[in-house]
């Protein structure tokens, strides 16, 4: 049993919204896994199938081993899972929560009390455990929601979008934290609308768009795939535009995108400085005044572009509320 | 742990959960313990200094009634925190964990019955103030005040069984004030039902609160032969029709708020 977590064929709709089409995938043990796909994708709604808290439609899945439908009691022994929005209770202190939790999960009460402050001190959250959540800013409540997966020692952890709503401070210190807890040989899934997240966090990562899985591979393989490299051309005149695409549409190996406004064009190429040579070559009978030429790697940004065609949206909430 | 410990264990966990939480909740707090207070004030010093009931004082026909009440509203607890945890992702914490799934309707509703318990005490300690008196045994005393809790238990699974159904805290707020204030004042607690207009008096003499009412008065010895008895059958017969409606609560509601639940945080 090589693998923490199989899925096959899942199928999940909401009246007209089909939120999971035929996704499956599996997660090798003491791997990390990321779920990378914009709102309404069928993130949060795999997340929710793989923890038993939703039935799917068609399709089956195990984890740690157990069949999330037939064995779904035994199977939340094996899990931790942290959630978009922090499931803990506001009016318990950081440590009430814990060792409720801990409690729930049967360790017993002095094993559960013991548990609960070794958590709180790994989090940084020794000075406010016994204040209730309540008065606990945006980071502490991530931190104690994910201290609350943490309870059991799980095998098998479920992180729904850990980082969403926090200041990039906040954010580093909990990608800290993530990254000590892999390393010690948990499986993670984990859900992310962030491309650095997923790409700082995951040893794979699968983009899912609209119930399905598009492409899956290492974060250099997904950028290997769109092409190995971007050129960046800035010109000086919005006339220029162009002129300049055409040049760059010799070398592309995909669609030019335009930026008027900061008069920038962007291209994937495959071989980088050949292509940036040609392009310069090119322009320079024609009377373009090139501002800046450069050459990059693609972000995981310019990934999702390519496989899906449209652009990493920002927050599409409605879409989210449907899918929950 | 096996299937029938667990649900006791995990219920109790979830109990001293929602214990904390109404100890650390100022308004469940007022609305369970205030609120009785200064009914207990109002009506023993205004409603007592007009009406008067044959063959005994106002006060002591009065407190059952508002531990009646008390119950009535401290039931609603139950209901209030369920809607209020629906919006937050409690549940979502607890259907992953591997824990007795009615743990968490039978710990809301046996925390319920502590607060209850508490706030039977102040009010015991208010009327004994204001001139309540128990006439009777101390067994009889302790039933009355078993009884009270049992219906507090019962009711509490009425609420949250209206409370999964409506979800939301702002309805289930509306509709529990809807069906308490006319479940109580349609009733025996405050008046002597027997000289309501007739319409109203089959109503009051036929309603559970009045039922309760009439058995904590009888338990307590808050009666007087000089008050017209009433020909109703649960008049008559308060004690095991208060039993009566106990389990008739507690098997209609248990399952059917425990069904809601499922369907409430299946989403």
């Amino acid at each position: 049993m090589s693998d923490a977590i199989t899925a096959e064929g899942l199928v999940k709709t909401y009246g007209e919204v089909t939120a999971l089409d035929g996704l499956s995938f599996t997660v090798p043990r003491g791997t990390v896994l990321a779920l990378l796909g914009p709102n309404g994708a069928g993130k949060t709604t795999t997340v929710r199938v793989l923890t038993t808290l939703l039935r799917p439609d068609a399709g089956r899945a195990t984890v740690a081993g157990c069949d999330v439908v037939a064995d779904a009691r035994r199977l939340r022994s094996f899990i931790g899972v942290s959630g978009q929005y922090a499931a803990v209770d506001e009016h318990l202190t950081g440590a009430e929560n814990l060792e409720m939790i801990g409690r729930l999960y049967h360790l017993g009460a002095a094993r559960s009390r013991a548990r609960a402050r070794e958590l709180l001190e790994r989090f940084g959250l020794t000075d406010a455990a016994d204040r209730p959540v309540k008065g606990y800013s945006g980071g502490m409540r991530r931190r104690i929601d994910l201290a609350g997966a943490l309870v059991a020692d799980p095998p098998v952890l479920f992180l729904d979008e850990p980082s969403t709503g926090l200041d990039p401070r906040a954010r580093a210190a909990l990608w800290d934290t993530i990254s000590e807890l892999v390393a010690g040989g948990s499986t993670l899934l984990l859900t992310t609308q962030y491309m650095e997240e997923a790409d700082r966090l995951a040893d794979q990562i699968m983009v899912v768009d609209h119930g399905r899985a598009i492409a899956r591979g290492t974060a250099d393989e997904l950028k290997d795939r769109v092409g190995g490299n971007r050129i960046e051309l800035t010109v000086t005149d919005a006339a220029e535009m162009d002129t300049a695409r055409e040049a760059l549409a010799w070398v592309a190996v995909g669609a030019v995108q335009a930026e008027p406004e900061s008069l920038q064009l962007t291209v994937p190429v495959t071989d980088g400085p050949e292509a940036l040579r040609q392009v310069l070559g090119r322009l320079a009978g024609t009377g373009v005044r090139v501002r800046d030429a450069g050459m990059r790697r693609p972000t995981l940004d310019d990934v999702y572009l390519t496989l899906t065609g449209h652009q990493a949206p920002g927050t599409d909430e409605q879409v989210q509320e449907a899918t929950r | 742990m096996n299937a029938l410990t667990m649900p006791v264990a995990d219920g109790w966990t979830i109990a001293r959960r929602n214990a904390l939480k109404i100890r650390r909740s100022p308004d469940l707090l007022g609305s369970a313990i205030m609120f009785p207070i200064v009914f207990v004030l109002m009506f023993a010093y205004v409603f007592g200094s007009v009406i008067e009931v044959p063959g005994m004082s106002y006060r002591e026909f009065l407190l059952p009634g508002i531990f009646v009440q008390a119950v009535v509203m401290g039931a609603q607890i139950t209901g209030y925190t369920l809607t209020l945890d629906l919006q937050k992702g409690i549940f979502d914490r607890f259907r992953s964990l591997p824990m007795a799934p009615s743990a968490v309707l039978i710990g809301q509703t046996v925390a319920d019955v502590l607060m209850n318990l508490a706030s039977l005490v102040v009010m015991a300690v208010m009327g004994l103030i204001v001139g309540w008196r128990v006439h009777t045994s101390p067994q009889e005393a302790v039933l009355g005040f078993g009884l009270l809790l049992l219906f507090a238990y019962a009711f509490s699974w009425f609420t949250a069984t209206v409370a999964l159904g409506l979800r939301t805290p702002e309805s289930f707020n509306n509709v529990a004030t809807m069906v308490s204030f006319p479940l109580m004042f349609v009733s025996n607690a405050y008046l002597d039902s027997s000289k309501l207009p007739t319409p109203l008096r089959v109503v009051a003499e036929w309603n559970p609160a009045s039922t309760f009412t009439q058995a904590v008065r009888e338990l307590f010895g808050n009666t007087s032969d000089a008050m017209t008895t009433s020909d109703a059958w649960p008049m008559r017969h308060a004690v095991p029709a208060s039993l009566l409606w106990i389990a008739v609560m507690l098997i209609v509601f248990v399952p059917l708020a425990t069904r809601l639940y499922k369907k409430a945080v299946s989403g």
